[in-house]
């Protein structure tokens, strides 16, 4: 240790290190966490901004139909129950990858994604009906809006599909090794995200445009 | 071939796109092209592609990745400052029924390019690059959290200032000024493409800051030295980190905002149209809800940059640290809570504009602090002038008169007079040029010996200094009177001929800058070729106070052999102070990320797609998105990022320090 | 003064500047119109920036002369100078340096408050001069008059319903049934209340000498209130970049007697000639530097018309299709957000622009380079209504057969200018 001797307030002397002698390698993505979070965060914002757009312009129907009009709150409950479930399948996969079970894990990550197709093939479906039925993103203000957020989401629950099967390629090549647990660590943060913010989408849209 | 296929393969771009018409720009194009076919010939002459491609372009050191963010911003300052100049000469000429000699379509696009390129491309790479060079040094890092990251961030940046270069050449860029307000820049009342220039830039460029950001905040946070508890910190890395909290809680609502204003130009949607219901306003507000806090952004660091110069050179510690720290973390907050106050005359209620005014006021409080503990730093010193603490100091003068007209602008029936007039356009000048660019001169000049192991040259950086304060007082005193006259901003050409001589002022001040950033290249030219006799072997050439003075000049890659200890605020004067001995055995080798192209890759793919949206051709942005997702995905599959630096090497390159040192006799 | 007008009548050498300008630097101080305004509004707020100032300078002063002080006091040369290189805190001079910006700001913001509310634009007037109440029955200075009091009182306020178009401003006297294109004019010491909206982009309505500036926004209605208390010609413009004619968008503002008020009346009444629908839509489009036009006739609900975006026959108005919006009205701009701009329901989105998305490849266009000069002398709007390239604001351009750019990929301004 490159000690000297030094002299603090109370005169006595003990030694002080200024140099990490024997420093031990810091594990790799040490703070992928934290990084990640923070742009989970940032995301946050992207959505609080497209609330906030909905919350000034969802009213605004320009002669166009109302939320009364156009949501089935049936077919969106349907959808929420399949993200819900997705959020779910991907615990139990979280869990399967503690215990290092890779292939029960590997399971689980396919029922995440069914459940994720399935969701955003009911989101297509609604999407479709609505601008055959000429409410589209254009009509008006309420919906360019509406298709914004919901759609926004959609795209990030796209994302993560295909990081979802990403990863699964990763894992079977790889194995469960450190990176890869980050990975799915990182992963599942944004797919619990996802559905923290549709929760939100649900409540916010769907049922207080219905109920309005 | 018929029209339609040429349109479906080139979209809107035809040879109509090419400014052959316009002597100025065509003048300019042959210069830029001549000018880099000379650069490429002489890169290829000497053989410098590969160890470019190699020790550049593909690095992860944050060092290099921080100076190219500088090298970048220098460049992008002398396109912004020929639109200064511009803008300028045709104020100055502009009477007596004249209309100068830029058409409408040409000054509009002048002064928008100027605003977009000064802040976006101008202000934050050098923010963005000083920050990077210096945060791990100074908390005892060897690199940032995510080196990949940090490059595929620059090269974003990058990717973003070439698309506004292209808007030169290749159509045109908006008419619309710096934040492109709604319905202007809609697709009703701005067409073509100008406008999507506009918004891909900032998209793709603001991916990288975002990303940046989100770095140096894990990389404070994580990766301090042994011993640096936060409030041990230099306050330049606590400006930074609060600097890049605010880049990460306010860059998302300008992707958001533009992504809006985009699906209104693209799809048809309606949030800020007059029509179907859009709302126009909320434009104004969200995108001053990122405005504000840009502000700050740029602002911050120099604030830290200047707290670290006025201490060092006046032989002290930094008076009332922690009250410095607590004020930088108030300005964070605040800036959130000030937005509206861009836009009192947009006819909210009086609470509402005296709220937002207030607020504004209170900003100077912490502010005003900050003043006081550097000049506190200052009493009882030993101020030595070197060009830092000169630009200090101008700072001080400069920015306090800044502060003052800023504070003025807040008291909401003052600004219904002031507001978008001269006034305001001195103000921000005065603060942006006399609090970040300053204070960015001050830090070149502070860490350069640090970057390149030779200090600057004074005499040339004496005449630049003296040109930019003298320079900028004659541009903007005069724009504060003007302002006072009723003068707007964003006139082409003026009916009071009284006003001439007050513009003709102005374009001197400019010419006065101008010299002054051409001394401030001469600086950097003569410094290199006079390299041997200004070196510094030291290490530490200002007897400075915080870690990254403990290293080399340069420091070598892996920034510490052995990471510091730290024990104190100023954590090398105290090592300094206590006879620290630097250990010259026992060396280990090094873990160290590896350089990687993806970055590169990644933000050329993301050039090709915004220049496809640009210009309509669908089929190339939509190969480019795939190409996008392609590389990222590729990328994942490489699990090799790291190496070791071999002991041999580590070994070498100390013992070498160690030489260098006994030298010096230290 | 004289100095500086025989100055700027002539042709003035580049030798003559040099000895000209400290003498017109000194004497165009008369020049600095915020600072010496003629309105009333304009006089308390030009007041309020010196007494801002005054109070910002108790302390900006200081810390420019101790910056100074103490760089020249303790430069390195300087041995005689205390130094104390370990002194970094003091209780008592944080306390000071927090605490006496945080009174001075503590005064502005009340200073702020009072004064934010007093001359809020939307206010009526509490006073016509600093000394002469606007009510013959003396409403005490400063309080907030009733509405219903003005009403129905002697200062019943001048409206003036004002459109910023593009780049010119047409001013319609209600009381009066005329209008006028970029000339103003108002009583001396009569309230004049501003009703304010605009065509297509946002632009703000600026009279120094009169009263600060507010926004005028399509779809939305702001407010201004103010008096001239001084007769004389004063500038007027628009001091929210706008495109391409912005630098051309001013008029002027005469204060004139009550006796010239009316003669002007009179001859804006003999000149002009009517203004409905037809001749608004062809009013509305593109122009730049248009001269003084009158109108003796405006059809009644013409400032309506064009706030809710209905002038143009068979636009369903934005009142009429609130399907669940919220009322537009002359409330606050900015508190009536949600709704206030409600759109035009399906006829209109037939002539909509189309997202670029949405386009077929031969409606791309040309994203031409179009810096060469444009024939700006000319007017430069389409006939075609409706024409795409009437709404394009990055660009005057010339009549050419009445085809937009997109539609004529090959022409370009003709260069005479």
């Amino acid at each position: 240790m490159s000690a000297i001797p030094m002299k603090d307030g109370l005169n006595e002397t003990k030694p002080v290190s200024f140099y990490d002698l024997d420093e031990h390698e810091h594990p790799d993505g040490g703070s992928t966490m934290l990084g990640f979070w923070m742009y989970l965060m940032s995301d946050c914002l992207i959505f609080a901004v497209l609330f906030a757009a909905y919350a000034v312009l969802g009213n605004s129907y320009a002669g166009g139909p109302s939320p009364k009009e156009i949501f089935e709150l049936p077919l969106v409950a349907v959808n929420t129950a399949m993200l819900l479930f997705s959020s779910i399948t991907y615990g139990f996969a979280m869990l399967s990858m503690e215990e290092g079970r890779q292939r029960v894990m590997q399971m689980w990550l396919v029922f995440t994604g069914l459940f994720g197709l399935a969701f955003l093939s009911i989101e297509m479906y609604e999407f479709a009906t609505l601008i055959h039925e000429g409410a589209g993103p254009t009509r008006s203000a309420f919906l360019s809006s509406f298709f914004t957020l919901v759609g926004t989401h959609g795209l990030h629950v796209t994302m993560g599909l295909i990081w979802l099967v990403t990863l699964m390629v990763q894992v079977q090549k790889h194995g469960l090794i450190a990176a890869n647990k980050r990975r799915l660590m990182c992963l599942s943060m944004f797919w619990h995200f996802l559905d923290v913010i549709w929760i939100g989408v649900f409540t916010f849209v769907y049922l207080m445009g219905t109920l309005r | 071939m018929n029209d339609t296929l040429l349109k479906t393969i080139f979209g809107r771009l035809t040879l109509e796109s090419l400014p052959l018409h316009e002597p100025i720009v065509v003048a300019t194009f042959a210069m830029v092209a001549i000018g880099g076919a000379g650069l490429v010939a002489a890169l290829t002459y000497f053989k410098v592609w590969g160890y470019l491609w190699n020790q550049w372009f593909t690095s992860v050191d944050h060092k290099k990745i921080g100076i190219m963010y500088i090298i970048l911003a220098i460049v992008m300052l002398l396109r912004g400052f020929s639109d200064a100049i511009m803008m300028r000469a045709q104020q100055a000429m502009a009477f007596n029924g004249s209309e100068g000699y830029l058409t409408a379509h040409h000054y509009d696009q002048v002064f928008t390019a100027h605003g977009v390129i000064m802040i976006f491309f101008v202000a934050m790479p050098l923010v963005t690059g000083l920050m990077n060079y210096v945060v791990p040094l100074q908390i005892g890092a060897r690199d940032v959290s995510f080196p990949f990251l940090n490059n595929f961030s620059f090269w974003m940046t990058a990717a973003g200032a070439v698309i506004v270069m292209m808007s030169l050449f290749i159509g045109e860029f908006a008419r619309t000024g710096w934040l492109a307000m709604p319905p202007l820049s809609g697709l009703a009342y701005s067409p073509d493409v100008g406008v999507d220039y506009y918004i891909w830039a900032l998209q793709i460029a603001g991916i990288g800051t975002l990303l940046s950001g989100v770095n140096l905040v894990a990389t404070i946070v994580k990766m301090r030295a042994p011993g640096m508890t936060m409030m041990k910190m230099p306050i330049f890395t606590w400006t930074s980190l609060c600097t890049n909290i605010l880049i990460v809680a306010a860059f998302p609502v300008l992707t958001a905002v533009l992504a809006m204003l985009s699906l209104d130009r693209y799809i048809g949607t309606a949030f800020f149209t007059n029509d179907s219901g859009g709302n126009p306003m909320m434009y104004v507000n969200l995108i001053w809800i990122w405005g504000h806090p840009e502000v700050y952004i740029l602002v911050l660091p120099a604030f830290g940059i200047f707290s670290e110069v006025t201490s060092t050179f006046s032989g002290k510690r930094l008076f009332g640290y922690s009250s410095m720290v607590y004020a930088t973390l108030v300005i964070t907050i605040l800036a959130y809570l000030v937005w509206l106050h861009h836009f009192f005359t947009m006819g909210s209620g009086a609470s509402v504009n005296s709220f937002f005014g207030i607020t504004t006021m209170i900003i100077s409080i912490p502010t005003g602090a900050k003043i006081f503990n550097w000049l506190f730093t200052m009493y009882k010193g030993r101020i030595r002038f070197e060009l830092p603490m000169m630009w200090t100091i101008a700072f001080m003068v400069t920015f306090t008169i800044g502060g003052m007209t800023g504070v003025l602008l807040a008291v909401p029936p003052a600004d219904f007079v002031l507001h978008n007039s001269l006034f305001l356009v001195a103000h921000f000048h005065n603060v942006i040029i006399g609090g970040t660019l300053f204070g960015m001169f001050a830090g070149i000049n502070y860490w350069f010996p640090k970057a390149f192991g030779f200090k600057l040259n004074e005499t040339w950086g004496k005449i630049s200094f003296w040109c930019w304060v003298v320079g900028f007082y004659f541009a903007f005193m005069p724009l504060y009177v003007l302002g006072l006259m009723g003068v707007t901003r964003r006139m082409r050409y003026f009916d009071d001929p009284n006003l001439q001589i007050w513009f003709v002022i102005a374009a001197f001040g400019a010419a006065l800058i101008a010299a002054g950033i051409g001394a401030f290249l001469m600086q950097i030219f003569v410094s290199i070729r006079n390299r041997e006799k200004l070196a510094d072997l030291t290490g530490d050439p200002w007897n400075g106070r915080t870690l990254e003075w403990a290293t080399s000049s340069p420091p070598p890659e892996y920034n510490f052999a052995f990471t510091p200890i730290v024990h104190d605020l100023d954590a090398w004067y105290d090592m300094k102070e206590r006879k620290a001995v630097r250990p010259v055995s026992g060396f280990k080798s090094i873990h160290m990320p590896s350089g990687t192209g993806t970055g590169v890759v990644l933000a050329g793919l993301s050039v090709a797609f915004g220049f496809a949206m640009i210009w309509y051709v669908w089929w190339l942005a939509g190969l480019a998105l795939a190409g996008i997702f392609g590389t990222t995905i590729f990328h994942t599959f490489n699990y090799k990022r790291d190496y070791h630096i071999p002991v041999e090497d580590v070994i070498a390159s100390e013992d070498a320090r160690t030489r260098q040192l006994a030298i010096q006799g230290a | 003064m004289t100095v500086v007008t025989q100055l700027s009548r002539t042709k003035i050498s580049a030798r003559k500047w040099l000895v000209a300008m400290p003498l017109a630097l000194l004497t165009s101080g008369c020049d600095w119109v915020v600072m010496s305004p003629a309105g009333d509004i304009a006089v308390q707020q030009r007041d309020l920036v010196l007494i801002a100032t005054g109070l910002m300078l108790l302390i900006i002063v200081p810390v420019i002369f101790l910056t100074l002080f103490f760089a020249f006091r303790y430069r390195q040369a300087n041995t005689a100078a205390k130094y104390e290189p370990n002194w970094d805190h003091s209780v008592g001079l944080e306390l000071l340096i927090w605490g006496v910006p945080l009174l001075i700001i503590i005064a502005l913001g009340a200073l702020t408050w009072t004064s934010t509310h007093l001359l809020d634009p939307y206010r009526p007037l509490g006073r016509i001069k600093p000394d002469t109440p606007t009510l013959a029955n003396n409403v005490p200075v400063g309080n907030l008059v009733d509405k219903q009091q003005l009403a129905n009182g002697v200062g019943k306020p001048l409206e003036v319903q004002v459109v910023a178009l593009d780049w010119k401003w047409l001013f319609i006297y209600p009381e009066y049934g005329i209008a006028t294109v970029n000339e103003l004019a108002a009583p001396v010491d009569r309230p004049i209340r501003f009703q304010m909206t605009s065509s297509s982009v946002m632009n703000a309505f600026y009279i120094p000498a009169l009263a600060g500036m507010i926004y005028t926004m399509p779809g939305m209605q702001t407010t201004l209130n103010a008096v001239i208390n001084k007769p004389g010609n004063y500038e007027g413009f628009s001091s929210n970049y706008s495109g391409a004619g912005f630098s051309g968008m001013r008029f002027r503002f005469h204060g004139v007697s009550d006796a010239g008020f009316d003669a002007w009346i009179n001859q804006v009444k003999q000149r002009g000639g009517g203004l409905n629908r037809a001749s608004y839509l062809q009013l509305e489009k593109p122009s730049e530097k248009v001269p003084v036009r009158y109108y003796n006739a405006v059809a009644p609900d013409m400032f309506k018309l064009v706030v809710e975006q209905c002038v143009q026959p068979g636009k369903v108005c934005m009142s009429q299709m609130m399907h669940g919006g919220k009322g537009g009205g002359d409330s606050h701009a900015g508190m009536a957000m949600p709704g206030v701009n409600g759109g035009k329901g399906p006829q209109a989105s037939s002539e909509r622009v189309e997202g670029a998305l949405l386009k077929d490849a031969d409606e791309k266009g040309s994203g031409q380079h179009w810096t060469a000069p444009a024939d700006i002398k000319q007017d430069g709007a389409n006939n075609a209504p409706g024409s795409v390239s009437n709404r394009n604001h990055t660009m005057l351009m010339p009549k050419k057969n009445g085809l937009s750019p997109s539609t004529m990929p090959g022409t370009r301004p003709v260069a005479n200018g």
